[in-house]
């Protein structure tokens, strides 16, 4: 009878104990912790937070708690390059949706979901803070403003 | 040669979407050409708040304001304005209203009104050059608490000035120092600065953080000094890169000029400034789910008392103000509380910044002094309605506020005028709309930011608003009945009346600002399923005309449902039992036969 | 001491400084509902959220009502606790909550024990106006907790038993906005966690969204069968609570009907765990004396301070967090485990039955037990030593199910020989029993002289951690403590790894105030009374024992004589003694 085994790459392990050392492995730097583990994976799978918690000497559910509460974080992989649409108000007065639903038909998938080959996925955010380019979306961090539905397939053509 | 023209370029995250640094790039590459870099500057600024119009070149001395400019237009800008003085007139803003180029900022009708005190330095310095910042006083208003003020004295300042909190209900600031100062002496305590800009269509402290981040680091000193703490935390959205960006070269550069950290100015006092960052929560805009945020916990609020100033951050006593609040500081400081508090209303002192958009033509940052009336707001720095279309309503507070119509165009705006008017100041979004905007569509929207971003604590939110919205989609889709509307009502009010923090107890306000202000759109989604501005696609009906019908069976052939009927050479019908609004009949009619209703 | 004048419902009353509202009402008599709100005063089990709003109240010059029980009282406040503003909002709070529920009351295992029925029907609610979705989770049931999610209200009570009082972290809040609820990390099932089925979180729920694994229809089909035997032992801490289920005053002492109703649901044999407590502390107390002699003999290798292991709780706390200090926990099994073992051996051999033809069941204050019963250790060819326990929750139930009038029961006795015990064993069931059981023995064996005094009323109390010190004149002066919460114990773990604990023995149990209020017991809704009523009882019913010292059990003389040899045995090693085992979390790490 033994407890639960979790299963990781030693160098993934690794690096969450490099991160979370940075930090002095202190419990209330958990969300920049996860801020830099996500930078670093992409995303926070199972395994990673339970590094985290063991390092932070906190239960995993209140690592898990503050990963699901948060929408920053996310336990899924997102695309190699991963689509934010904006609808916050300035955006969604000014079409956002129609942005959206122009990516999804024309990636087949719908927001939080990534295409099938692992390239693009699609995520709603409120508000880069650019409402004066609305609508907007952002790929990879890059913004793209003032935005017709007809456009979208030009752009996703440049990646 | 000295340097006789500055060439500011805005950098600000919306104009480096429009990429201004392909423009900085090149006017550089120009400048070499010409041998002019002795002469003439490219400067790297913050916001110039008019970012629809991105990128903004402006040329100092003579204020001349380039918009939309591409990286092909850096050679005609030097070679025409910088070596010959002659303007780029096909560069020039154009006014809306008379169709005119408009020669420089001075005489924008966006810059006319606006009174820039928190925005004082943003689109005019460098933001990641320090002696920028401080030649426009930077830091000579903590040099001034520190040498020549006690803290009292400067907190006596502060409240003088009547500066109230910018980020949500306008909290004296003053009065909040002066409770964090006189809250258990002697202990560690904490200054933090909200720059969780959370609500959808604002942006007010990014461009802040982005154009002027040593002003924030010097008001939080400044308070650091006044409350008796030595270390601060900036709590920002992680999704603010560039904001991150300049904060962290700020805080670096004022570390090297001593301007932070031990012994600040060789006075023996310490101040520290670290970033914490936000993780998509809008509830961490309130202050004491901001606190459990920054100590890595779910970012849930807790039941005032205790205030952050008796126990906050790590239990210690810690004051939280917004950036703009912070931004206002130093003006205070330089010019004295007298010279601010001429600015405003009665009770409202000084100028909000807004992030206006939305409807109209000028979308950008303004600063405004308190008591400015929506009017001027929209059609004068905002310069109309977009299209020419009807004004509609102007929703400030994001998700917090409300929507203010025709009724309140004159009102002049500060803090209790806009809650008398069923909305609030809020963070300072601004949104306008017009007739195509359906307000049980903007309610449902906020709701349904809302519903995504209540923490799920307290029932009355976590449960209540998810009601509210389903009762709002149920009236969008034509299923709503004259008994939701009196539950709507109903709901809201328990809300706001019994909901934990200050972001459940606003929750209802956009359903209940529509419902007092747009009743009769309301009715009419109810009793006549008809939504007069056509957002509602349930509510929509597509009609064949059949005078104008040629009976070519495209729409028939289209309709995914069969729902359109008739015979060749015949005008069609279309059923609106099986109707689903699709739309693709309207698309495939060559002859403008189907019309929505 | 400062105090506050107010008005609450037209009426003025004064209050000490920094009193709620709610309580200030409650002492005029007013009772104002709540749901989230909950203390267990004197135990340091507390939860003041303020997240229900249930119990908002209209103050006279506030914007917006306020939640009674976190609210303070001050000077000349003036509340109103059922202006209609406070009583519709209370509804609709209420109403929503409702809302998201299942409403299924009429199978819901917390039916008629209910807090948000209870509200619905002190509110008059008669219809829910608001529908829409509903959370739906899958109903998850680990070995000794049923999780039904949701019917949870987000109280938050079980988080903060969880955490803060147990420190134990296994359920938490997940999610926001309306999908937000309490459970595990990822939804993971309960054993998949470090969950030490305290079952704290069942005893605190005001809903059905925790509770018990229920065993009773396994009893009912067991006394069913010819082809089998039944034997059932009852925990000490059962007796004080049992009667509570019945209407009778808590503390009621149920002995005597409590083995009557066992013999006429029809148990073969009735028999005590007070029996199998005696048996712990001649094995434990007799492990307890060869450490410290080979301690005070100069032995540095010794495992001390040495701790008691019959909570199974605390032993799962052990084994999953503190797997590194195994050692120093008593290999003594728990009296549930021993009586088991004996059962099975002992006496099935002396009734002449194969172990697989004797069902043996326990009846615990407990729900961890159940989780112990399933233990592999515990079994001999994959049947177990104690086939299954039920509650003192579920023994009422059974008790219902069974047409029992349980108030006109007369008294019947426990079967022989595994009936007999003392008053040591029967104070198992409170904090610090343990130890003056063991303390009794422990002197008596060490110094062979008499206890001049048999009550160690410096071991009782309800502190979460007392220490004593006792002298064994002669031998030593031993350096005690009594602990009870899991997150009390995490302390004194921790200063054992630090090296700075004095102790030589300390007795450890999960729940507040020891197995009285273990999560098996009849739910108290946060009345501390109880809790104390139930502690007195337990004193009661030892001082009212003929026999007050394990080693004087006349049963457990003969067994030893008989059976077992010797405590410590060879043959009591195999029987009644047990290892633990490193279940921390670990990182499989792939190259």
């Amino acid at each position: 009878m033994c407890g639960s085994k979790i299963k990781i790459s030693e160098a993934n392990y690794l690096k969450v104990k490099e991160i979370c050392a940075s930090f002095n492995n202190n419990p209330g730097e958990l969300i920049n912790v996860l801020h830099q583990t996500q930078g670093h994976f992409g995303y926070l799978p199972e395994e990673v937070q339970q590094v985290v918690a063991e390092c932070l000497q906190i239960p995993v559910g209140r690592v898990y708690g503050v990963v699901s509460f948060y929408s920053f974080f996310t336990m899924k992989p997102k695309g190699k390059y991963a689509i934010s649409v904006c609808l916050g108000t300035a955006c969604y007065v000014k079409g956002g949706d129609k942005i959206l639903d122009a990516l999804k038909s024309e990636l087949k998938i719908n927001e939080g979901e990534v295409t099938p080959d692992g390239k693009f996925s699609i995520d709603v955010l409120r508000c880069v803070g650019a409402c004066g380019l609305a609508p907007v979306m952002t790929i990879n961090g890059k913004t793209y403003g003032r935005l017709v539905p007809e456009q979208v397939k030009d752009i996703l053509a440049q990646y | 040669m000295a340097i006789k023209m500055h060439i500011l370029v805005c950098g600000g995250t919306g104009c480096s979407a429009s990429s201004s640094h392909e423009v900085i790039a090149e006017l550089n590459k120009e400048l070499e050409a010409h041998n002019l870099t002795d002469f003439a500057k490219v400067v790297v600024t913050g916001c110039f708040g008019f970012c629809e119009r991105g990128p903004i070149v402006k040329i100092i001395p003579d204020n001349t304001f380039y918009t939309r400019v591409k990286p092909e237009d850096a050679k005609e800008i030097i070679e025409e304005h910088i070596i010959k003085g002659r303007k780029v007139n096909r560069l020039l803003y154009v006014a809306p209203d008379t169709n005119e180029h408009v020669s420089d900022s001075k005489h924008m009708e966006f810059y006319k009104k606006q009174v820039r005190i928190a925005l004082r330095n943003c689109g005019f310095i460098d933001p990641e050059n320090i002696e920028e910042s401080i030649a426009r006083e930077g830091y000579a208003a903590l040099g001034k608490c520190l040498t020549e003020m006690t803290p009292a004295q400067v907190i006596e300042e502060i409240k003088k000035s009547g500066l109230r909190g910018r980020g949500g209900a306008g909290f004296p600031t003053g009065t909040k120092w002066e409770i964090a100062s006189k809250s258990r002496v002697g202990e560690q305590k904490y200054v933090v600065c909200n720059a969780d800009e959370g609500d959808p269509g604002a942006f007010m402290d990014r461009s802040l953080l982005e154009g002027d981040p040593h002003s924030i680091l010097e008001a939080m000193a400044i308070c650091g000094y006044c409350i008796g703490a030595d270390h601060g935390l900036i709590y920002i959205r992680a999704e603010y890169p560039l904001a991150i960006h300049r904060l962290q070269v700020a805080i670096k550069q004022a570390e090297e000029y001593g301007l932070l950290g031990e012994d600040i100015m060789g006075t023996g006092f310490n101040f520290t400034i670290e970033l914490r960052y936000g993780a998509g929560a809008f509830v961490c805009g309130e202050e004491t789910a901001l606190i459990h945020s920054m100590e890595g916990k779910r970012g849930e609020p807790t039941f005032k008392p205790p205030f952050p100033a008796q126990s906050g951050y790590l239990e210690k006593p810690t004051n939280v103000n917004n950036v703009e609040t912070y931004a206002n500081i130093p003006v205070i400081i330089n010019k004295g509380a007298d010279w601010f508090n001429k600015i405003g209303t009665e009770k409202s002192k000084g100028t909000k910044v807004f992030a206006l958009a939305g409807k109209v033509n000028n979308v950008g940052l303004i600063e405004v002094p308190m008591g400015i009336t929506l009017r001027e707001i929209i059609y004068e720095i905002g310069g109309g309605i977009k299209g020419g279309k009807k004004f509609k309503a102007v929703q400030t507070g994001g998700p917090s506020g409300g929507c203010l119509t025709e009724k309140h165009l004159d009102t002049p705006i500060d803090y209790d005028s806009l809650v008398a008017a069923g909305s609030m100041m809020g963070s300072g979004g601004m949104i306008v709309m017009d007739e195509d905007n359906c307000m049980v569509d903007v309610a449902k929207f906020y709701l349904g930011f809302t519903v995504e971003e209540s923490c799920g604590k307290c029932t009355p939110c976590r449960v209540g608003n998810k009601r509210l919205l389903e009762i709002l989609t149920k009236i969008t889709e034509g299923k709503g009945t004259m008994q939701d509307l009196e539950e709507l009502k109903n709901l809201s009010n328990v809300i706001k009346d019994a909901a934990l923090c200050g972001l459940g107890q606003t929750s209802p306000n956009p359903v209940l600002s529509t419902i007092n202000n747009f009743w009769d759109e309301y009715v009419e989604h109810v009793t006549e399923k008809k939504c007069r501005a056509g957002q509602c696609k349930a509510l929509k009906q597509y009609v064949i005309n059949p005078d104008v019908c040629k009976g070519c069976t495209a729409c028939a052939r289209a309709c995914p449902v069969g729902a359109i009927s008739g015979t060749v050479k015949n005008p069609h019908v279309i059923d609106q039992s099986k109707c689903i609004k699709c739309g693709t009949c309207y698309e495939k009619c060559k002859f403008g036969a189907i019309s929505i209703k | 001491m400062d105090t506050i004048k107010l008005t609450i419902d037209n009426r003025e009353v004064e209050v000490p400084k920094g009193t709620t509202i709610l309580k200030a009402a409650a002492q005029m008599g007013i009772d104002i509902p709540t749901l989230c709100n909950f203390e267990l005063e004197g135990l340091a089990l507390k939860n003041h959220p303020g997240g229900c709003r249930i119990c908002v109240v209209e103050v006279v010059g506030r914007r917006n009502l306020a939640p009674a029980c976190i609210t303070e009282c001050m000077p000349d406040m003036v509340v109103k606790t059922n202006s209609l503003r406070a009583i519709n909002a209370r509804k609709t709070v209420l109403e929503l909550m409702l809302s998201d529920h299942p409403n299924d009351c009429l199978q819901c295992a917390k039916s008629g024990k209910c807090e948000l029925q209870a509200l619905a029907a002190k509110l008059g609610i008669r219809e829910i106006p608001y529908k829409g979705e509903q959370s739906h989770y899958q109903v998850k049931v680990s070995p000794s907790i049923v999780r039904d999610i949701d019917k949870c209200i987000m109280c938050r009570r079980c988080e903060s038993v969880c955490h803060e009082y147990q420190s134990v972290g296994a359920i938490g809040a997940v999610d926001r906005g309306f999908p937000a609820v309490v459970s595990t990390a990822f939804g993971k099932d309960l054993i998949d966690t470090n969950c030490v089925f305290c079952g704290q979180c069942i005893v605190v729920c005001p809903v059905g969204a925790l509770t018990e694994v229920d065993n009773t229809s396994k009893v009912l089909r067991d006394i069913a069968n010819p082809a089998v035997k039944t034997c059932v032992q009852v925990a000490p801490a059962v007796r004080v609570a049992l009667g509570e289920e019945f209407g009778m005053p808590a503390g009621s002492i149920v002995t005597g009907k409590l083995t009557a109703a066992l013999k006429q649901i029809g148990f073969d044999y009735v028999f005590d765990t007070d029996w199998s407590a005696d048996l712990t502390i001649m094995e434990e107390g007799t492990e307890l004396i060869g450490r410290l002699t080979s301690f005070l003999k100069g032995d540095k290798s010794v495992k001390l301070p040495m701790m008691t292991s019959c909570c199974p709780a605390w032993v799962n706390f052990y084994e999953k967090f503190y797997p590194e200090l195994k050692e120093n926990p008593s290999t003594a099994k728990s009296p549930q485990q021993m009586f088991g073992a004996i059962a099975k051996t002992y006496f099935a051999d002396k009734i002449g039955v194969k172990r697989e033809e004797l069902v043996s069941v326990s009846v615990m204050p407990c729900v961890a037990k159940k989780f112990e019963c399933e233990r592999d250790e515990f079994k001999t060819n994959g049947n177990p030593d104690v086939d299954y326990s039920i509650t003192t929750r579920e023994l009422a139930r059974l008790i219902k199910i069974c047409n029992i009038d349980f108030t006109k029961l007369p008294e019947a006795e426990f079967d022989s020989p595994l009936g007999e015990s003392t008053g040591a064993a029967v104070i198992f069931g409170a904090t610090g029993g343990v130890m003056e059981a063991a303390v009794r023995t422990a002197y008596e064996v060490l110094t062979k002289q008499s206890l001049p005094k048999i009550d160690f009323t410096e071991l009782r109390g309800l502190e979460g951690i007392r220490e004593a010190k006792v002298n064994i004149p002669g031998v030593a002066e031993l350096n005690l403590a009594i602990v009870y919460g899991l997150g009390n114990a995490r302390k004194i773990m921790e200063q054992i790894k630090a090296g700075t604990c004095p102790y030589h023995f300390i007795e450890v149990m999960a729940c507040p105030g020891g197995c009285i209020d273990g999560g098996g017991q009849p739910y108290h809704h946060g009345d501390a009374e109880i809790i104390k009523a139930r502690h007195k009882a337990i004193y009661e019913a030892d001082a009212n024992m003929p026999i007050r010292k394990s080693h004087e059990n006349p049963s457990i003389q003969a067994i030893y004589k008989d059976f077992l040899v010797e405590p410590c045995g060879e043959k009591s090693h195999h029987l009644l003694h047990t290892t633990y085992f490193d279940k921390k979390t670990k990182f499989d790490l792939e190259k």
